[in-house]
């Protein structure tokens, strides 16, 4: 029982991260912010609706919402928490890890070009561009990892990362590197500032947001929950290899991690207020950067 | 054994009878029905000789010099003969209603005849024991599709395209013929038994023969830079044809690479080394080509580049695995791009039948012309996208499952070792990870543009394929999706095929290095079944909750503008764009744009044509150098016919007198 309860605890309090990103951006901004449940009553809101749907769109519209959050859910039970393992630990699971998002993207993509929109199009057409940049990034971060713990699933990959802690010999500069990799890739893939801006209203501007904006009541619902859902796994990947923890006692290891994720959703909150988004044509040179930082990890990591 | 030349005899036999035919219906039933059955009474021995993992052999003399009859079924022959009986079988089903709209117009018959051909001449390469009888099957094979890219001979582009296909194809030849001739140098004949022992101890190395091998069987292949015939033949030949070319003819390129390692004995690092780089050149430069395609059928060409380059990979990273006798690397590298074959087989047939089903009805696969086409074909549309997430590697379908060995071999094999054995593997992943997101990116172009949204340009009369075109869509994509649910399995029929390619050094650590996966496997369709099963919970509870409420219908938000029309909508081109701008100079687009002019514009348009850097750049500036040179000699060739008879005498004359000297 024990190993679901944290994937039972990403499934609750996943979209509370939103909150603590909101309420410090409300903080920075001088505003009181809104109630810290308001996610929860959103989903609340938009579960309680009918639904309406464009003349335009087929069965894929409506495949989109459902596949992209099974396929975010397995991912709950496939990401460690920290020094804990998780349910379904295997050698190369975070291959499968990223190609379930890849599953996820390809449907909520494809339901956005249902529905004959440009502008949904529009959307759709940068998160393929975008996620397919940040793609050898991460794969080039975990292989850093893996090399270094002498691992091949990311349980054993973060259990070794955790326990040997920052300040075992030569640590610090590939955990800061890896980590900043993985930050960026953190942002990109879950449309946060500098790479997309969660807030906007003009949808030629727009990533994530512009790619549902045909999507209501339920499909909404199930898109926004499994954005969060995302946001929790790619923060635990970061997690993982940043986190000092015990490995042995799961109750300390539970409020480490989860201490550490809100930890990170201050810090998005934070970038988020102190920084613009940046313009389109400089995100390939930012993903590229995180490619790099993740190489250079990789090149200290193979002596 | 008995069966397998059944079938050969059969192919051969109705694809003469087929020629009777002449233009009319019998010609089809004959040629295709023959293809189909000679495929079906092959093909349940053939899988079980695999699962048996026996070897059977016939060897007989022949009066050709240094030739004999000697064919052989080993696991992988057996391994590469499954997809062209499954493949060639499901084409012929569907090619026998795809062309019956040419009945009575065009030589169906001779068609057949050459497609027949085709199957048995790829049947005989993949179980030829002797130089001769191999270079034999590999010429009719080479051949044979000239004849069926030319089927819509009446239009400029096909003609070109056969030029250039017949070109690629003999240029690849030559290089073949040296290396049989070279590795047969003072052997007594060109039986592969001798040769696998003769070629241990050739004194200039086996390094030239490697390479020879790699450009004679790259050349089929499609590895970049020697893939431009593809994106010419495929579009220009009819669809079954181009699924059957690009399912299994090009990878019996990838056969002949694999027999040739087994000829060659052991391996030098460096030969991972290429083996990597041209995986990763094949398959980055293929996807971005691909991605940049307007038309279908050209962009799955490319796609067909870009999978070589996947399985280049896998084989560049078992060959680095027999070098630094690492055998769990070596098995799962070989591993990985074998089932990579079987899979592209199934995925990449699948799309160029989806493909040909579009082009059928709509009679046009120019991507920015279509649109919506998921509501008049929801059958081929679904069987579609199937295939395309199948080619993305998406789990649970099965491109997931053999990108999933080649990443685990790669990933355990850079856990130790030094950098010289660590840089080509997490090359191999990163790149492997850059394809995966760029697939998707094409995929979801392809799909979206064509199959959802409005339609582009107005097309009545647009129906769904027949249906001997649907079943066979409907097969492949069952597969695809049974493939990558028994992945687990699949190590056991890819056991005994990589056992046999690590003959003589570690076939039992290769097993074990192999087997060694079943676990991940196992887990991953553990894991699809849970997705499945949660779709299921997510869909019913949707159902459900839905049940009681208000669902209505209404136009897409337009973001306050009322009058959209199908035009207005993203193009393949405009989706693509983000990536194809990044990748200018590779892709050469060339564009043609008229701005709108004056206070009251009156048009404006816009158009771009992706190009193909080795095509415009290497092999244009080459042929046409070559042509120039060759056309020097012109003046020998006037038509007095006079001239020309003391052409003949005189070279006799000389012939004669070199004799004599």
């Amino acid at each position: 029982m024990r190993s679901l309860f944290f994937p039972l605890l990403a499934l609750i309090f996943s979209p509370f991260l939103l909150s603590i990103i909101n309420r410090t951006k409300a903080i920075a901004g001088g505003r009181k912010g809104a109630p810290l449940l308001q996610p929860y009553l959103d989903l609340m809101k938009l579960l309680r609706k009918g639904a309406v749907y464009s003349r335009t769109t087929t069965w894929v519209f409506k495949a989109g919402p459902v596949i992209g959050l099974a396929a975010t859910v397995m991912c709950v039970f496939i990401v460690p928490f920290g020094a804990q393992a998780a349910p379904f630990a295997f050698p190369g699971d975070f291959v499968l890890l990223a190609y379930l998002l890849g599953l996820a993207r390809f449907f909520v993509i494809s339901a956005a070009m249902d529905t004959g929109s440009s502008f949904e199009a529009m959307g759709a057409s940068r998160e393929a561009a975008f996620s397919a940049l940040a793609e050898p990034a991460l794969f080039i971060a975990l292989a850093a990892v893996a090399r270094k713990t002498g691992e091949l699933s990311m349980s054993g990959m973060f259990h070794v990362m955790s326990v040997q802690g920052l300040d075992a010999g030569g640590n610090l500069p590939v955990v800061l590197l890896i980590s900043a990799a993985l930050l960026i890739i953190f942002l990109t893939e879950n449309a946060r500032i500098p790479v997309d801006d969660p807030n906007t209203h003009l949808e030629l501007t727009m990533i994530h947001e512009v790619m549902v904006l045909d999507h209501g009541g339920m499909d909404l619902a199930f898109i926004q929950y499994g954005s969060a859902l995302k946001l929790w796994v790619l923060g635990a990947v970061l997690m993982g290899c940043v986190m000092p923890g015990s490995g042995a006692s799961w109750w300390i290891d539970a409020v480490l991690f989860m201490s550490g994720m809100s930890g990170l959703a201050v810090l998005t909150g934070v970038i988020e207020s102190s920084m613009a988004r940046l313009r389109l044509v400089r995100l390939p040179q930012l993903l590229t950067g995180a490619g790099g930082l993740a190489a250079l990890a990789l090149i200290l990591v193979m002596r | 054994m008995t069966f397998i030349l059944t079938g050969v005899a059969l192919l051969l036999l109705s694809g003469m009878l087929s020629l009777v035919g002449g233009r009319s219906r019998a010609a089809t039933f004959l040629g295709a029905g023959g293809a189909f059955l000679a495929c079906l009474i092959a093909l349940p021995s053939t899988i079980r000789m695999l699962f048996n993992s026996s070897t059977e052999s016939i060897h007989l003399p022949w009066s050709v010099p240094y030739g004999s009859f000697f064919v052989e079924v080993d696991p992988l022959s057996a391994f590469f003969l499954v997809p062209i009986f499954l493949l060639s079988a499901l084409c012929a089903l569907y090619g026998a209603q795809y062309l019956d709209p040419y009945s009575g117009r065009k030589p169906l018959g001779a068609h057949w005849f050459f497609f027949n051909l085709l199957v048995a001449s790829m049947v005989m390469v993949a179980i030829a024991r002797n130089g001769v009888l191999f270079l034999i099957a590999w010429e009719v094979m080479s051949l044979a599709p000239l004849f069926l890219i030319l089927f819509e001979d009446e239009k400029e582009k096909v003609r070109a395209a056969g030029w250039t296909y017949l070109v690629a194809a003999h240029l690849g030849a030559v290089f073949i013929l040296v290396f049989f001739v070279m590795l047969g140098r003072g052997a007594p004949s060109l039986d592969f038994d001798l040769l696998a022992a003769h070629g241990k101890d050739l004194p200039w190395g086996s390094g030239a023969l490697f390479l020879l091998a790699v450009i004679g069987f790259g050349a089929k292949a499609g590895f970049i830079p020697l893939h431009v015939w593809l994106p010419e033949a495929h579009p220009a030949a009819p669809s079954h044809v181009s699924a059957l070319m690009s399912g299994v003819m090009i990878k019996m390129g990838i056969y002949g690479m694999f027999r040739s390692l087994t000829l060659l004995g052991g391996s030098d690092p460096w030969w991972g080394y290429a083996m990597v780089g041209i995986g990763l050149t094949s398959g980055i430069l293929g996807v971005i080509y691909a991605l940049s395609q307007h038309d279908l059928k050209r962009l799955l060409a490319y796609h067909s580049v870009e999978n070589i380059g996947i399985i280049a990979l896998g084989m560049g990273v078992g060959i680095l695995g027999e070098a630094f006798g690492n055998p769990a690397l070596f098995a799962l590298g070989f591993g990985g791009a074998l089932f990579h074959v079987f899979n592209h087989a199934l995925f990449k047939g699948l799309l160029f039948l989806g493909a040909g089903s579009v082009l059928h009805t709509a009679g046009t696969v120019e991507m920015d012309r279509l649109g919506g086409l998921m509501k008049p074909m929801p059958v081929t549309g679904t069987c579609f996208l199937v295939g395309a997430a199948a080619i993305s590697g998406l789990p649970p379908l099965n491109g997931f499952a053999s990108e999933f060995l080649i990443y685990l071999g790669a990933l355990g094999g850079g856990l130790q070792g030094s950098a010289l054995l660590f840089t080509p593997l997490v090359m191999t992943v990163a790149g492997l990870a850059l394809i995966g997101g760029l697939a998707t990116a094409c995929f979801t172009k392809a799909f979206g543009v064509i199959f959802l949204g409005s339609p582009r340009v107005e097309g009545a009369g647009i129906h769904e394929a027949g249906l001997l075109m649907r079943v066979p869509m409907l097969i492949l994509a069952a597969l695809c999706a049974i493939t990558g649910l028994a992945a687990p399995l699949m190590l056991h029929v890819l056991g005994p095929v990589v056992g046999a390619l690590g003959k003589g050094h570690g076939e039992n650590a290769a097993l074990t290095g192999l087997m060694w996966a079943e676990g991940p496997l196992f887990m991953i369709s553990l894991g699809s079944i849970g997705l499945g099963v949660l779709l299921i919970a997510l869909v019913t509870a949707r159902r459900m909750i839905l049940q009681n409420r208000e669902v209505s219908d209404a136009p897409t938000w337009g973001c306050g503008y009322v009058m959209p029309t199908g035009r207005m909508q993203y193009t393949s081109s405009s989706f693509a764009q983000p990536l194809t701008g990044l990748f200018r100079q590779i892709l050469r687009i060339s564009e043609d744009v008229r701005m709108p002019k004056d206070i009251f514009p009156s048009g404006a348009s816009f158009s771009s044509h992706p190009g193909d850097a080795f095509r415009e750049l290497v092999f244009e500036p080459v042929f046409s150098g070559v042509a120039r040179f060759f056309s020097g000699f012109r003046w020998l060739q006037h038509g007095r016919v006079q001239l020309y008879v003391l052409y003949i005498a005189v070279t006799l004359m000389a012939i004669l007198a070199w004799k004599l000297r």
